[in-house]
């Protein structure tokens, strides 16, 4: 059996008063690619109908608004890989977006599909947090909808569990458009057998200080490194501190990185052991990478 | 219901659609559309990728009202779209079985392209393709390779290794750019015929790249009913009750099949009759997948849903899982009636003196492997269709028996088998084969034709059975995990004295064709080499597995994994080169192999791997001159060294490249004493055309290609005014299996001898009119005339016209004789004026094979084939790249250059495959591998970069002197890849699939033996 409804809402408003009406029983749909697969393979429970978030009007748009970059909910991976502004603003999101399942997943497979499904290690979620990335959570009050942001991790509440209520939904992402001295990047290690995700997935971004040598802020977004997606905030701190951000900076980052994260062994995916060795290969990649990308776009020489 | 409204190819349709239903299905099942296909249902494979406003999506998960309002383009809108972009060629109209040159031009680029590069072979994969490459050509005409394979990443090609497809896209890029389309570049091979030997395009490759060939799915019956299977979910459980009183009550549900309802033979097989059609009585499941019931309803989706109310009380039995287990006398029995517990058969071959061999050697290399279960993954599901004898249908007429549309391998073993179980004469049943989308041996086993047959004769209706992705992984025969302990001796020369080895071969739940696959594997086990003494045993087990029969390579791409990487271990520990070692060993003409064969002819082996070693040389010349260009700038090495061996590693950053090398030889035709035979049917007609017709199968080899190619020749007719029919139990004599790489042979071999008898028959009834002897009679383009060179010839010395008439005229000197000639047309004409018959059935018996055992010839031919890969180890991952391959066939003769070159880039992406990405887990019985997404066959990202010659060291017999090589091109690769592996690394991959996670951390702990794969239950 299948859905017996689909729904195709033009606001944000219809479409959560629909969802509060089924309280429970429908569900938003935007690209399809994880909730139908799942649906499909029996391990989602058949929902009385889908209402797809992807019909919203706007829901789809990406834009600078008050120094921030903002994402709809229903922006597709393919539309963030090809924007220019996140290209440039937001490159470790662009990056993650861009290898996620071929072009045709990702010409449907939307950024809140993503994080909505709420997997430590999906991609662009990855890259998101490294931006650090607020989400706007719209709720239905029974009469309007109201919406605010919140920093991206507090919708997480495990592997494969948001904390949305049924009369939530996500309307948009944003993250502030750090103009100066701020680079981005994102990596990750996959297998070429039978496993979607990626074995480890890790994104940057640093921002300098006015002289170029210190970091004035560093993020750290790495999974899979626990139930949620990971921070890796000793890291973060180490080059925070650190004199400058040469090799030896980077080896101490990896080495808290290794040891804050919880890393595991998941079966046919990947031992405890090798993501510990990936989490040092990513690092090595990736910081280097953000560092030179914020030097590209300072002031200074 | 809601209103779908949507522009599919240009024009409007409002539908009533449920609001579950997916874009794929509208377009397939409501609008017929069945250009495009459904793959996985999981957005997995691509081959469902239609065009939505501009934008490539799959349509098999993407929901119909998604497309609201949208504009839909698919592959049967491709051209006419294309059309009305082109003034130039918008007054092109097309001929209806006319000009094929014409056709092509009148379609979209890459619809052309990919028939004249050979992109299409099975084509179920083809408008995916076709249809996401147009995204990339639309915005860029210009892709690099790295755009190509970007574009394509997660549209998966089984048949051609891609090689082909990134060639298309480039020649359609180019055409779109200069109006001209580059020819595409071929391997050096011998002079052709007229036919024989030109890389002509397939003959149904129109039809596949413009979505009109048909495939089982694509048919429709009025009335047609659907059946859905229940399965096992225990590797071994007695069925002790079936209750589906909730699923026949359920409206639209016609009825529950169960082993009470069939009438005849419980049992299936091609070998022995062990595979029950229903589990249930005296005979339990024996494996997660084995069928219990079936279900007939209105449609697909209720009799799916009907399978969830139906409860089974089962009595779960203790499972056997592992082939070694099996063998212990304690262990759980599968087939308590046969004789010897849980084995299959013991296989054995005993060559000379083992024991004095060893005493001989000065190395001894004992080492134990063990290779996967893998999947065929061939892209298009199994499907089979059951109509009901008497049934008239508007679109494909009346059946005047029970007749069962499907697309298998061996269409006469299907019908006996549906026959026998259906307790009908053989006469009473036919099959009609469907163009197939791909086989690699997985659809030579019954899949839904019994069930399919007995459905439509219990409802008197059509029933159509199509398996879902998920069933099909679980269901069908698979490739035997083996475990192989080789021990390989040789002297300090290199000479080999001796190979001991012992095979356990997972046969799983039934016979299927186990033993035959686990013969090749053992008679193949000394590798293509002389070897002093051999004693080999393989035990092929049956277990609570999947079921393990034919898959490309047949037993011997196992064998062939321990052998040559056995040979690279021996090599080195005697300080020797790989390719020296290999020389000094290689099987060649007048050698005897383990099994007692003497080999007299066609051996090309040594020129295989004279031009493969040729090639890393050159590899490295051009290195060498590169980094002495950049002065070491890449940060690669050696220049100025001396270059130690041809399988040094190479550093350049963080990876490691080298080359390994491997042979390999596979048997053409059954052999080991089983007569072999294929016939073929020629049929020639007064409009001047000709029909060869056999039951062999087409599975995207292109056999038709061949055949027709074979017929031409003989007949010295246009290839174009010659059709073939395959798979057709009614229309087309017996052509045997499609297996065991033999079809070129036996039914070319046929083909090629009826058109001959054909020929000799129009040859007397021309002769006559002219009163000349029959022999000086030539064919030629449509045309019968009189050779006067040869007339001149046999008038002044009678003797020497005896074996003229033994070879074509045509393509020689012969002179064509503008008085004396007919059109091919008025000589059938003449034919049957005369009263004979314009038909005539050739039966090919291919030479007498003798057993395992017996000594003398097992095989009546082999091809030979080395394969040296390039990978690169990324030292940080431990991730391994196939770089390059450079690889040479011995394939006789190489009948359709650009099929054949097809056949070799598919089968070397195939294993690649097994070598890196593939293995179909089972853990304690239970699949672990459920979906598509969890079997990764190699994606066109892992297209390495190709060299590939072609040897043609031709066999007697063989039709103009080919032999197979369908499988034989999947064979080296494996040891191929993991001998480079530890040329770059030095770490032994014992096991396949190649883990990354294990091989980086045995590197990092200095080990230089792995026996873990990717697959094995992770260490806690
Ligand atoms: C072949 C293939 C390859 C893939 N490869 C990758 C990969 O490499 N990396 C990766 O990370 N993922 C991958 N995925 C997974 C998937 O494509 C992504 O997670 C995708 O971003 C999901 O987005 P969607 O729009 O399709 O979500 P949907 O499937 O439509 O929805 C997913 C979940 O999010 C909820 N949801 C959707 N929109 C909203 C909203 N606005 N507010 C609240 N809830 C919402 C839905 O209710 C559902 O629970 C792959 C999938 C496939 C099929």
């Amino acid at each position: 059996m299948r859905w017996q409804a689909y729904h195709t809402p033009a606001t944000i408003d219809e479409a959560l008063a629909l969802l509060s009406r089924y309280g429970g029983k429908a569900q938003l749909v935007a690209g399809g690619t994880d909730l139908i697969l799942d649906v499909q393979q029996g391990n989602h429970a058949t929902p009385q109908a889908l209402i797809d978030v992807t019909t919203i009007r706007g829901l789809d748009a990406i834009c600078e608004q008050e120094g921030w970059v903002v994402i709809g909910a229903a922006t597709t991976h393919a539309a963030i890989e090809a924007s220019p502004l996140i290209r440039r603003y937001g490159t470790a999101l662009a990056e993650s977006c861009s290898v996620v399942g071929g072009p045709q997943v990702r010409n449907v497979a939307t950024i809140g599909g993503n994080v909505a499904h709420a997997l430590p290690a999906a991609d662009g979620t990855i890259g998101l947090l490294a931006l650090n990335a607020e989400v706007q959570v719209c709720t239905w009050n029974g009469s309007a909808v109201e919406c605010a942001w919140q920093p991206l991790l507090s919708i997480f509440a495990g592997p494969g569990k948001n904390r949305l209520a049924v009369n939530q939904m996500i309307g948009a992402f944003r993250f502030p458009m750090r103009t100066e001295r701020t680079g981005s990047a994102f990596d990750r290690i996959m297998r070429p057998q039978g496993v979607a995700l990626p074995i480890l997935g890790v994104a940057v971004q640093v921002t300098l200080d006015e002289n170029g040598k210190r970091a004035a802020a560093v993020t750290i977004a790495l999974g899979p490194a626990g139930p949620i997606p990971f921070r890796a905030t000793e890291s973060e701190a180490i080059l925070l501190a650190a004199p400058r951000l040469d090799e030896e900076a980077i080896e101490a980052a990896i080495v808290a990185a290794q040891r804050q994260a919880e890393l595991r062994t998941s079966k046919h995916r990947a031992s405890k052991e090798y993501r510990h060795e990936m989490v040092a290969v990513l690092l090595r990649r990736v910081l280097p990478k953000a560092i030179e990308r914020a030097q590209s776009r300072s002031t200074f020489g | 219901m809601p209103m779908l409204t949507m522009t599919v190819n240009g024009v409007q349709h409002t539908l009533d659609v449920p609001a579950g239903r997916f874009l794929a299905e509208v377009l397939r099942y409501d609008l017929k559309l069945t250009g495009v296909k459904i793959g996985c249902n999981e957005a997995e494979c691509g081959a469902c990728t239609v065009l939505v406003n501009g934008r490539s999506v799959d349509s098999c998960i993407f929901p119909a009202l998604k497309a609201q309002g949208a504009e839909v383009l698919t592959i049967e809108g491709l051209a006419a779209a294309w059309r009305t972009r082109q003034p130039s060629s918008a007054n092109l109209h097309l001929h209806e079985n006319g000009d094929q040159e014409t056709e092509l031009e009148a379609l979209h680029p890459l619809q052309e392209a990919f028939v004249r590069y050979g992109a299409t072979q099975c084509g179920f994969c083809t408008p995916g393709f076709i249809m996401q490459a147009k995204t990339l050509l639309d915005a860029n005409p210009n892709p690099s390779d790295e755009e190509i394979k970007h574009c394509l990443k997660d549209t998966y090609c089984r048949c051609t290794g891609y090689v082909s497809i990134i060639n298309a896209v480039k020649a359609a890029g180019e055409k779109m750019r200069t109006g001209q389309m580059p020819e595409p570049s071929l391997p050096e091979h011998v002079e052709p015929l007229h036919y024989v030997g030109q890389p002509l395009p397939r003959p149904d490759a129109i039809d596949k790249v413009t979505g009109r060939a048909l495939y089982a799915d694509d048919y429709w019956f009025e009335g047609m009913l659907y059946g859905a299977t229940l399965r096992s979910e225990h590797p071994h459980a007695r069925i002790l009750s079936i209750d589906a009183s909730a699923a026949e009550a359920l409206p639209g549900v016609w009825c529950v099949l169960t082993q009470k309802d069939v009438p005849g033979a419980l049992c299936h097989g091609l070998v022995e009759a062990d595979w029950p059609v229903f589990a249930g009585g005296d005979y339990p499941a024996r494996y997660v997948g084995d069928p219990i019931a079936l279900v007939v309803a209105e449609t697909d989706e209720l009799a799916h849903d009907a399978l969830k109310r139906i409860r089974v009380e089962y009595e779960v039995l203790p499972a056997v899982t592992d082939p070694v287990t099996a063998r212990r006398p304690d262990a759980p029995v599968l087939h308590p009636d046969r004789p010897d517990g849980n084995l299959l058969k013991h296989i054995k071959v005993r060559h000379g003196d083992v024991e004095a061999g060893f005493a001989a050697a000065d190395v001894i290399v004992e080492r134990t492997y063990r290779t996967p279960m893998t999947e065929h993954a061939f892209l298009e599901p199994e499907c089979s269709i059951g109509v009901p004898a008497g049934w008239n249908d508007p679109r494909f007429g009346y059946h005047d028996k029970l007749t069962v549309y499907v697309g298998s391998q061996i269409p006469y073993a299907d019908r006996d088998q549906v026959a026998r179980c259906l307790g009908l004469p053989k006469e009473a049943v036919r099959i009609k084969g469907t163009v197939m989308g791909g086989g690699f041996g997985g659809k030579e086993d019954i899949a839904g034709q019994i069930h399919a047959a007995l459905a439509a004769q219990v409802t008197g209706r059509p029933v159509k059975i199509l398996y879902t992705r998920e069933e099909s992984l679980r269901f069908h025969p698979k490739r035997h995990p083996t475990i192989i302990r080789i021990k390989t001796g040789a002297k300090r020369d290199g000479t080999i004295t001796a190979v001991e080895a012992e095979l356990y071969g997972d046969s799983g739940a039934y016979a299927s064709l186990g033993e035959k696959v686990m013969t090749r594997a053992t008679t193949h086990a000394t590798g293509p080499y002389i070897v002093g003494s051999a004693k080999i045993d393989c035990y092929a087990m049956y277990t609570n597995n999947a079921p393990c029969g034919a898959f490309r390579g047949f037993g011997v791409t196992q064998s062939a994994f321990a052998v040559e990487s056995n040979m690279d271990i021996v090599a080195e520990a005697l300080g020797m080169d790989p390719i020296e070692f290999r020389r000094k060993n290689a099987m060649r003409v007048g050698a005897v192999t383990a099994t007692g064969q003497v080999l007299r002819e066609s051996v090309g082996l040594l020129t295989c791997l004279e031009k493969v070693e040729t090639a890393i040389r050159e590899w490295w010349r051009e290195r060498e001159q590169e980094s002495g260009r950049t002065g070491g700038q890449d940060g690669a090495s050696i220049s100025g060294r001396h270059l130690s061996s041809l399988f040094a590693p190479l550093r350049i950053s963080n990876k490691i490249y080298a080359w390994g090398v491997a042979a390999g030889y596979k048997n053409t035709g059954l052999g080991g004493g089983a007569p072999d035979k294929s016939e073929a049917e020629i049929e020639v007609f007064p409009n001047g055309r000709a029909e060869i017709r056999t039951s062999s199968a087409e599975m995207g080899q292109n056999l038709i290609g061949v055949l027709a190619a074979c017929t031409a020749e003989e007949l010295g007719l246009p290839i174009r005014n010659v059709s073939v029919l395959v798979m057709d139990t009614d229309l087309t004599p017996d052509g045997g299996p499609t297996t065991a790489s033999r079809q070129t042979y036996l039914s070319g071999n046929a083909a090629r001898l009826a058109a001959r008898a054909m020929r000799e028959r129009l040859q007397g009834v021309v002769a006559e009119k002219f009163d000349v002897p029959p022999e000086v009679i030539a064919f030629h383009e449509g045309l019968a005339y009189v050779d006067e060179a040869r007339l001149a010839a046999v008038r002044g010395e009678t003797q020497g016209a005896q074996n003229g008439s033994q070879h074509p005229l045509q393509g020689s000197t012969a002179t064509l004789s503008r008085s004396r000639s007919i059109s091919f047309a008025e000589a059938v004409k003449l034919l049957i004026e005369e009263g004979r018959s314009p038909k005539l059935r050739y039966e090919y018996w291919a030479p007498k094979t003798q057993p395992l055992g017996t000594g003398g010839d097992m095989h009546f031919a082999f091809s030979y084939a080395v394969h040296a890969a390039l990978v690169s180890v990324d030292t940080t991952t431990g991730e391994v790249t196939v770089e390059r391959v450079v690889s040479a066939h011995d394939v006789g003769r190489a009948i359709n250059p650009l099929s054949l070159l097809g056949q070799i880039e598919g089968g070397i992406v195939m294993g690649i495959g097994n070598a890196l990405t593939e293995h179909y887990i089972v853990e304690n019985g239970v699949p672990w591998t459920q979906h598509l997404g969890q079997y990764k066959m190699p994606g066109i990202k892992h297209t390495p970069q190709m060299c590939n010659f072609i040897v043609e060291d031709p066999t007697a017999e063989g039709p103009y002197g080919a032999k197979g090589v369908g499988e034989i091109s999947s064979i080296p690769i494996s040891p191929a890849i993991t001998n480079a592996i530890y040329n770059a690394v030095g770490v032994r991959c014992l096991a396949l699939p190649v883990d990354q996670d294990a091989l980086l951390l045995a590197m990092k702990r200095g080990e230089r033996e792995l026996d873990r794969r990717w697959g094995d239950p992770p260490i806690r």
